[in-house]
């Protein structure tokens, strides 16, 4: 990722725009800030958030036009928040901090202001607080221009004296009943003009008019056709609008231009977004109970415990959608624009702590929230291309995806993996391809579905090939072993006949889909559908809940397929609230549950109780995951081949060792009775014979530490002697490392096995354990 | 990893030099980097013991900072 792309992300991210309320305020008043405080009863630290962009917040609060009313989502849901009466509220009840007037580091350049208004007077305050000379020249006998005319009642003259006493606290020249003849004549003796005379055009400067007689501006900068000469506010726009937040506004946009003009620096670059604009935020209204205006008392203004139920109402407006829907991007705590800095910072440390490595490797790249983004921004595959870099970079923490890793390797390995035409057959029309997960928790269904294709799909050859597409390798960012997992692939089915692969596993049929296009698919339901369920299969009447696999998202056809397979299977199929193209991952996904088993337990749980109903999905990994949390769950196939008198949801996930196990029978018992095979070469641990209890055996499961591993410790410390023995219970502990990992166990030898008491491991190098 | 504490007395002999253990230096080293360890090993043979506490709770910590620096 580079500063480049990394921008681009950020940008496609819209949750740190300001609301529509913010965004249609001229001076762009932070208004869920301030209405946060005005909730909470700190009408102090509202009123500082309101004056912050207005300086005149009495004035203001009593004739906002508050075009952010217009546009407040409240009214969709409800009517719009009362804004304005809010910020009186603000007034009323807020104590003014009293600001300390520090000393302002004077800056060369005078200014003239021509016009007291509110415009003027704005633009005269901001130069001031800058540190530049500011003298204005108003015709009348007093600052405030217009505000004089107001009614009384709603702007009463002490109002508008004490909102302008600040404009004898900042050494502002201020000349009344002096008119302004020759505005160029000032010019020349300033080096900057603000021309704000209001409404009233009599005055005749010699500067360039635009069709209805008004002084044309540039309408970013405000600078007339006379360079250095400004212009804003009522005489922009004359009698028939009246904003006096428009006129502030502009009064503050052109002092912006005139401190760059005094500064010599560009008057227009990065001004985007300076007056009223259309804020890019998206928020979802779903959900919302409607709420009125809290009733107005008293004329209109709010009483303390109104503005704050008034203020309560303020929806807070946020995107935060994908959030909402994802326990890992909620877990972090941010949202997408952050933790797309985050991931770019891991990537570009050269020394020090990645503090990003575990969020990076947490999530279950399982495109949720792409789906749900108004933006379509896909944090899966962000992460999916961090974990590529990180292990381009040699910076993949070893330990990360070491399990998963390992697992597949067994997978691909003589253990388990064979290709076969069927017998008499040189090459395959079709090719079952179970893949490793489906082996691993249901064989039986496995050998029972091959049967099926072979009867059902006459007059085609129907090859097998066990293996693991290499999703694992896919998910770790491990692109070089995926790689090469693929071309075998490519190699073997070429080697076949080039056959259509028969999937059951959304995940390899994705992987297929997406790495092998020039390979023909189908899915394994898709056919079910198509040559019907088997004559044997016994009808099962209950009310199953589908959840879809995340791999499945974009497949409508196959969903529709399991669909259809369990109502035909006699099932009432209900749907969950997040399902087909939204639903949401088992916590499998991305090697989630391995990286961040806090997060894995939030999603899959979360998941769980999405409805009370028997789950019933396609993939074996979701299937094992929700009966792991003890939520009851079956596979299509448990409900094609299980046996009728058994309680098939509450089938028990197979733990790590039994999957090993379990893919290795499978392999030998199917070269056997289809092939009349045997597997030959057994490694000397595997005749270790262990024995475990179930309270051992959880121990073990939570520790990723497999039978297989057991055994080639006791193997290595029985041949070599090498263990420690303790003479009391007369247990042996010993350690070994086969590979990478160095395990411990402590066993006791018993009858023709071992009784195993514990074992744990690490990665830390130390001395003597074993040849490798 | 050089302020681990170990038990003050361990249950375990080596089974291979029938020797009580001793509390002696040993290395343990992950990516590169190695530290030295007070731990129980054979006078002997030299073989240890990493008591289960050690192995997840401070050599895990260890192992997870390093390899995200
Ligand atoms: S609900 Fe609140 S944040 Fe949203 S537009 Fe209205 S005032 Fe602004
Ligand atoms: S877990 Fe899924 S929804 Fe959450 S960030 Fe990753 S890809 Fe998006
Ligand atoms: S859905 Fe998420 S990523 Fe998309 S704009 Fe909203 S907060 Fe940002
Ligand atoms: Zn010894």
């Amino acid at each position: 990722m580079d500063q480049k792309e990394l921008r681009e992300l950020e940008a496609q991210c819209i949750q740190e725009c300001p609301p529509t309320c913010t965004a249609a305020c001229p001076v762009h008043v932070d208004v869920k800030a301030m209405l946060r405080e005005v909730e909470r009863g700190d009408f102090t630290a509202a009123l500082k958030i309101y004056r912050k962009s207005v300086p005149f917040p009495r004035i203001i609060s009593r004739l906002c036009d508050q075009p952010c009313h217009d546009v407040c989502l409240r009214a969709d849901v409800g009517d719009a928040i009362a804004i304005r009466e809010l910020e009186r509220a603000c007034v009323e009840f807020g104590s003014e901090s009293s600001e300390k007037s520090r000393p302002i580091p004077k800056r060369k350049g005078h200014v003239a202001i021509v016009g007291g208004g509110i415009s003027g007077i704005t633009a005269a305050y901001e130069l001031a607080r800058k540190g530049y000379a500011v003298t204005i020249y108003e015709t009348g006998s007093a600052l405030g221009g217009s505000l004089w005319q107001i009614d009384k009642d709603l702007l009463p003259a002490w109002v508008i004296e004490r909102d302008l006493e600040v404009m004898n606290t900042l050494g502002i020249d201020i000349r009344l009943n002096t008119p302004v003849s020759d505005i160029h004549e000032l010019r020349r003796e300033n080096e900057a003009v603000y021309l704000a005379v209001g409404a009233q055009l009599e005055e005749s400067f010699d500067l360039e008019r635009g069709e209805h007689g008004f002084i044309t501006v540039d309408p970013v900068t405000f600078e007339t056709s006379a360079a250095g000469i400004f212009a804003g506010g009522g005489m922009r726009w004359g009698k028939e609008m009246h904003s006096s937040i428009t006129s502030i506004s502009e009064g503050r946009r052109a002092a912006i231009s005139i401190d760059r003009h005094l500064q010599h620096v560009s008057l227009t670059a990065s001004r985007d977004n300076e007056g009223a604009y259309k804020s890019c935020l998206y928020t979802k209204l779903d959900g919302i109970e409607p709420l009125p205006m809290v009733a107005e008392r008293d004329g209109w203004r709010y009483d303390q415990d109104d503005a704050m139920q008034e203020a309560k109402r303020c929806l807070q407006c946020e995107c935060m959608e994908c959030v909402k829907a994802c326990e890992y991007l909620k877990h972090y705590e941010r949202y997408p624009r952050r933790y797309v800095r985050e991931i770019y910072n891991n990537l570009s440390i050269v020394k020090g702590t990645r503090y990003a490595n575990t969020f990076i490797n947490s999530c279950s790249m399982c495109g949720l929230c792409a789906e749900i983004c108004p933006e379509d921004l896909d944090m899966g595959e962000i992460n999916l291309a961090a974990r590529r870099e990180m292990v381009k970079q040699k910076r993949m923490p070893a330990s990360a995806f070491d399990f998963a890793l390992r697992d597949m390797a067994f997978s691909n390995s003589d253990q388990f993996a064979f290709n076969r035409n069927r017998p008499g057959a040189a090459t395959s029309d079709y090719v079952f391809f179970p893949g490793c997960q489906l082996c691993a928790s249901s064989p039986q269904h496995v050998e029972s579905a091959y049967g099926y294709l072979n009867a059902r799909m006459e007059g085609s050859n129907v090859g097998l090939m066990l293996g693991c597409c290499g999703a694992p390798a896919h998910w770790a960012g491990e692109e070089a072993l995926f790689n090469q997992t693929i071309q075998r692939w490519q190699d073997d089915l070429h080697a076949m006949g080039d056959p259509t692969v028969i999937l059951p596993c959304s995940s390899c049929y994705q992987i297929f889909k997406s790495a092998m296009p020039e390979v023909k698919i189908v899915s394994l339901w898709e056919l079910y559908e198509q040559h019907g369920l088997p004559e044997y299969t016994q009808p099962v009447t209950r009310t199953v809940a589908i959840h879809d696999p995340c791999t499945a998202r974009h497949e409508r056809p196959v969903q529709d397929s399991v669909r259809h397979l369990a109502e035909q299977l006699g099932c009432t199929v209900e749907e969950l609230p997040f399902s087909r193209e939204k639903t949401v991952c088992c916590s499998y996904g991305g090697h989630m549950w391995l990286a961040n088993p806090q997060v894995a337990e939030k999603t899959v749980r979360r998941r769980i109780d999405e409805h009370p109903a028997d789950y019933l999905t396609y993939c074996a990994m979701c299937r094992d995951f929700f009966a792991k949390q003890g939520k009851r769950a079956v596979h299509i196939l448990d409900l094609i081949y299980g046996e009728p008198t058994e309680d098939r949801a509450a089938r028990h996930s197979p733990g790590w060792s039994q999957r090993h196990e379990n893919r290795a029978q499978l392999k030998r018992k199917l070269l056997t009775s289809i092939w009349g095979e045997t597997m030959d070469g057994t490694q000397a641990h595997e005749s270790i014979r262990v024995i475990v209890s179930d309270e051992v055996r959880a121990v073990l499961e939570k520790r990723l530490i497999l039978t297989e591993d057991i055994q080639r410790v006791i193997e290595y410390a029985e041949r070599t002697k090498r263990r420690l023995r303790n003479p009391m219970s007369g247990r042996f502990l010993a350690y070994f490392k086969p590979t990478t990992v160095t395990y411990w166990v402590e066993y006791q030898p018993q009858d023709d096995g071992y009784v195993i008491f514990n074992a744990y491991s690490h990665r830390m190098e130390v001395p003597g354990s074993g040849e490798s | 990893m050089t302020d681990v504490e170990i038990p003050s007395t361990s249950p375990w002999m080596c089974g291979n030099c029938d020797l009580p253990l001793q509390v002696g230096q040993v290395d343990v080293g992950y990516m590169g980097n190695a530290f030295p360890v007070k731990l129980w090993k054979c006078p002997k043979c030299g073989l240890i013991f990493v008591p289960e506490d050690l192995a997840l709770g401070k050599m895990l910590d260890v192992e997870k900072q390093l390899e995200d620096k």
